[in-house]
């Protein structure tokens, strides 16, 4: 039987909610990362270690670890700095498994590696080195680089989501980088300069599975798909109650299946269309959506979900899950058909990542 | 063998140095939990109150991350007090302060 687990990072600290393959009963365990803000968690799965990306108002920014499963952590920023002189760096914002190290995205944006399972780390100084840099400004969370995106069978190729700089790809390892927004909106932006070279605001950037160079952008200004590797963006927002949302999850195994939460709008509050709680999901590459719904709240759902705080497991069907910024825990077993609620007042949910261990 | 007229010679030049304050470190709890293996009260020598954190960092790595940022400064959200005054990051030390690091009020 698999155990699997919900790696879920808080504005108070971290925590694991676990249960197995039948996915019907959690149980909950933490705050760990001594109730440190965290941004992000992911585990590696190869070495059954989680890590935990945040900042402390008083300690700065850290990536904390824990090699068995939550019964001790231990953290490090080594090396997670830019040098002296330099906005420091105030929080670490995500995390990635790559082929040949672990990556953090950070605020200012910049990325940083490790190659010692998080022990020390190193500027990937190039993407701070785009010309583009003065151009880049800070959305509503601050100059965040909170997406990061790796292939398993191609160390060379990095993409990363920056709000507001928008989505940047590297071919050879984070040395030099090129801006791929081409096909996004800036709809805060004139009317004649809404699709920059840069200045878009990605909320959410993910990969497909299955090997393609497929992937999907959740946009302040819309929904997006890229089938060349984020060479050229389509809109894929029709049939949407909103261009507006934060996260995106893909499926496991299916490139053509996709889910999201749109919110009603990023001047409107925030919060669920109509203020009924519905996941949307797409079976066909975002052409048409539905809007699941079965067991969430449908009154007074004036929640939102943040960039990353939905997410799929590996299981068959796959589960799905999201966290609110209001501290609710929202499961489903069956990709999205029916939902639960497996908790209501943990502290504003930042991210939500799964680990099946077999 | 010349001399540059400082005490002592070129094989006494240990002796010839200057004796760093000694002084003691009054850490915060928070910053214990994260250093399980620190005391809240350090003893050591150092001029300056950068000097006296890279000590920390010494015994416990990491802890100069925890306290100061790559500006190089205090960070923003820690007090370090010495003689009842905010001190700076090169703020001079003497014999028997004792150097107060606390968090300051932050959060919500």
């Amino acid at each position: 039987m698999s155990k699997v687990l919900l790696l879920v990072g808080t504005k108070k600290g971290a925590f694991l909610v676990e249960s197995n393959d039948g996915r019907r009963s959690w149980t909950i365990k933490g705050p760990f990362c001594e109730t440190w803000p965290i941004q992000h968690m992911i585990a590696d799965p190869a070495e059954r270690t989680i890590y935990a990306a945040g900042g402390n108002a008083w300690f700065g920014p850290a990536v904390w670890k824990t090699t068995d499963l939550g019964e001790t952590w231990t953290h490090s920023s080594a090396g997670l700095a830019y040098e002296e002189g330099e906005e420091p760096v105030a929080n670490a914002w995500s995390l990635a498994v790559g082929p040949d190290g672990l990556y953090a995205g950070v605020e200012p944006a910049g990325l940083f590696k490790s190659c010692d399972g998080g022990e020390t780390w190193r500027h990937v100084a190039g993407l701070r080195a785009h010309p583009s840099r003065t151009q880049w400004q800070p959305g509503g969370g601050g100059l965040i680089l909170h997406h990061i995106v790796t292939r398993g069978d191609d160390a060379a190729q990095l993409w990363v989501g920056i709000s507001s700089a928008g989505v940047f790809h590297s071919a050879d390892g984070g040395a030099t980088w090129e801006p791929r927004n081409r096909g996004t909106r800036a709809d805060y932006m004139p009317e004649d300069q809404r699709y920059p070279e840069v200045g878009q605001c990605v909320h959410s950037l993910v990969m497909a599975p299955g090997g393609s160079d497929r992937l999907y952008q959740q946009n302040h200004c819309g929904m997006y798909r890229s089938d060349d590797g984020g060479r050229v963006w389509t809109s894929i927002e029709d049939g949407l109650p909103s261009t507006f949302g934060f996260p995106a999850a893909a499926h496991p195994r299916d490139p053509d299946t996709l889910f999201l939460l749109p919110l009603n709008g990023d001047i409107n509050g925030r919060y669920m269309p109509d203020a009924k709680a519905a996941v949307w999901r797409t079976r066909d590459a975002g052409a048409t959506w539905s809007a699941l719904r079965d067991g969430l709240p449908q009154q007074n759902a004036y929640f939102g979900v943040l960039r990353q705080a939905l997410s799929t497991d590996r299981l068959e069907p796959a589960g799905v899950y999201f966290g609110t910024g209001g501290g609710a825990l929202f499961a489903s077993a069956d990709e999205g058909e029916s939902w639960s609620c497996l908790a209501e007042h943990l502290p504003a949910i930042s991210s939500v990542e799964t680990l099946v261990i077999d | 063998m010349a001399h540059d007229g400082r005490p002592g010679g070129d094989d006494n030049l240990e002796a010839a140095a200057p004796r760093l304050p000694s002084v003691c470190l009054v850490l915060p709890r928070a910053l214990l939990s994260l250093f399980p293996d620190a005391s809240r009260e350090v003893e050591l020598s150092a001029a300056t109150v950068g000097e006296a954190i890279a000590a920390l960092d010494q015994r416990w790595p990491g802890m100069r991350d925890r306290l100061c940022d790559a500006t190089p400064r205090i960070r923003r959200h820690i007090n370090v007090v010495v003689d009842g005054q905010r001190a700076r990051i090169d703020t001079a030390l003497k014999d028997g302060d004792r150097v107060h690091v606390l968090t300051a009020i932050s959060g919500g």
